[in-house]
């Protein structure tokens, strides 16, 4: 895509653009920080994942001004248009994954006084990574402006709702085997229904390039692979 | 219309033949086809023109233009200047005949009927299709007299009370009455610029033209008069088929129901407006709507 006669009007897009890059990039080491916190019991680090979500909502509102000020003074159209306005609703996604990542880390200090085995939080160290990795890369999409790349990436969305499926029941059996157990590994369902939401912003995030890009919707019925809502307990 | 003052009409037309491209020497493809986009309801058509080319001289400025114009909506064309689409808008009601030179190829209908008949009156056609120009230009007699000549020389008036009644009417239709019922008799060239221009939609109206051409009515008036035209575009367009000629991408996005690009003496592509300014199909639109020319 060739440059706009008014080349000012470039670098106001670039510079929103990278706004989005960067708080893409902090908002996965938020979750990858949280994450690692919640598995080593590092509050140290887990107060800094907290710490951190003031960064990503500055961004955030610093990405707020600058969009609207292109549109006052620039009245985009089009794939600009809809660069600006999509911006907007990615950063709202990323801020959000912020809070979450920020819900998850906050839970760090209860979890370390429990007696909970290490164990029980092992998937959703799993349920981390993936989530981290389509963070990583529905952003390199997008600063790429591969379109075609982004179908495929939400459709993978169903992994983190199955690796969801899979830690509930896995809770609900430690729950079962211990009465004592209820308490951690209510934590840690919280942990892994932020992570499996922070999917659900990963989707939002797809969606809105795509958008970007084409024009166009993506289809609406995407895949929703989250079945605990159907999961019912044994008598 | 019929009633522009020749000098008017000099005014505006000699400013057509310039920059006309030549697809010879640029690269065009062979063949292009308008990308066409039609409205998820569409409506009845008024105007339709079928391979409109038009030369001046040995210039080709037009090539094989070919559109719908729907009624009680409004068409804006958009476009680089010498893209063509003035010397479209003035072939819709044979302005292009006071151009020496000047030749229009292909059909062009009104209600099936074609323009280009050489038994049609020519003035009767400026009545049914009036146009209204960048600049003002009231006749330099009152405000009245501007608005009454239309009907006057077409007889639309039976009597003078019948006369008065069409230009009282005209003049609230361009949402101007209120603003000059008491000076009626005073000179129209007295009015400020937006008042002209409404003045000069009052005295198009005045005849009940079936189609009314703009010709960027507001590039020399300031926004507050801009915004009143806009206003009144939009009241309009209950009654007539209105085509409007613009520079501005935001007026055509505001104003329009459908939009038309032209880009070197082709029609590029035409759809509906929120399409054509939230994601066209054409890249040259895109380019060319998100300042990307040049």
């Amino acid at each position: 895509m060739s440059g706009h006669t008014v080349t000012s009007f470039d670098e106001d897009l670039g510079a929103i653009d990278r706004i989005i890059r960067d708080m893409g990039h902090f908002s996965a080491a938020m979750v990858d920080a949280a994450v690692a916190a919640l598995l080593n019991g590092d509050v140290a680090m887990a107060q800094r994942v907290v710490a951190d979500d003031a960064v990503l909502d500055t961004r955030q509102r610093e990405l707020d001004e600058r969009a609207i000020t292109i549109i006052a003074k620039r009245q985009p159209m089009a794939q600009d248009l809809r660069a600006v306005v999509g911006a907007i609703r990615m950063a709202s996604d990323l801020e959000r994954i912020g809070d979450l990542a920020k819900n998850i880390a906050k839970r760090v200090t209860a979890l370390e006084k429990s007696v909970a085995p290490k164990g029980f939080s092992h998937s959703i160290e799993t349920m981390g990574q993936l989530v981290h990795q389509q963070l990583e890369r529905v952003i390199d999409i997008y600063i790429a402006r591969e379109s075609e790349a982004l179908n495929p990436l939400r459709t993978d969305d169903e992994k983190i709702d199955v690796q969801y499926t899979a830690i509930f029941r896995e809770l609900l059996t430690y729950m079962m085997e211990d009465p004592r157990n209820i308490t951690p590994c209510t934590h840690l369902l919280f942990c892994a229904k932020n992570l499996e939401r922070i999917g659900d912003h990963v989707t939002n995030i797809a969606e809105n390039a795509y958008y970007i890009m084409t024009g166009s919707q993506l289809p609406a019925n995407r895949p929703k692979m989250d079945e605990t809502g159907t999961i019912i307990p044994l008598a | 219309m019929m009633f522009n003052a020749p000098e008017s009409q000099k005014m505006n037309t000699n400013a057509a033949p310039v920059a006309i491209a030549d697809p010879k020497k640029v690269d065009l493809p062979t063949g292009f086809k308008t990308v066409r986009t039609p409205d998820p309801e569409p409506r009845p058509v008024r105007v339709h023109a079928d391979d409109v080319c038009v030369f001046y001289g040995s210039k080709q400025a037009l090539f094989d233009v070919s559109i719908d114009i729907p009624e009680k909506a409004v068409t804006a064309f958009i476009g680089p200047s010498g893209c063509g689409k003035s010397t479209f808008l003035r072939c819709l009601n044979r302005m292009n005949d006071t151009i020496e030179g000047a030749r229009v190829e292909g059909k062009i209908t009104l209600d099936g009927e074609d323009l280009y008949d050489p038994k049609l009156d020519v003035v009767e056609l400026r009545a049914r299709i009036g146009m209204v120009f960048q600049k003002p230009n009231p006749f330099p007699k009152t405000i009245f007299e501007n608005v009454a000549y239309g009907p006057r020389i077409h007889g639309l008036a039976r009597s003078k009370t019948d006369l008065e009644q069409i230009v009282v009417e005209s003049l609230k239709k361009a949402s101007l009455f209120n603003e000059v019922k008491d000076r009626l008799h005073e000179v129209g060239t007295g009015l400020s610029g937006g008042q002209q221009q409404r003045l000069c939609i009052a005295r198009a109206i005045a005849v009940s033209p079936e189609v009314i051409l703009m010709d960027e009515p507001c590039s020399a008036l300031d926004p507050i008069a801009t915004a009143k035209i806009e206003e009144l575009i939009d009241e309009l367009r209950a009654n007539y088929t209105i085509v409007i000629v613009t520079h501005s991408m935001q007026q055509a996005a505001r104003v329009s129901q459908r939009t038309a690009f032209f880009h070197l003496g082709i029609l590029v592509e035409e759809g509906p407006t929120e399409m054509m300014f939230t994601s066209p199909a054409e890249k040259r639109t895109q380019d060319y709507i998100t300042g990307r020319f040049g």
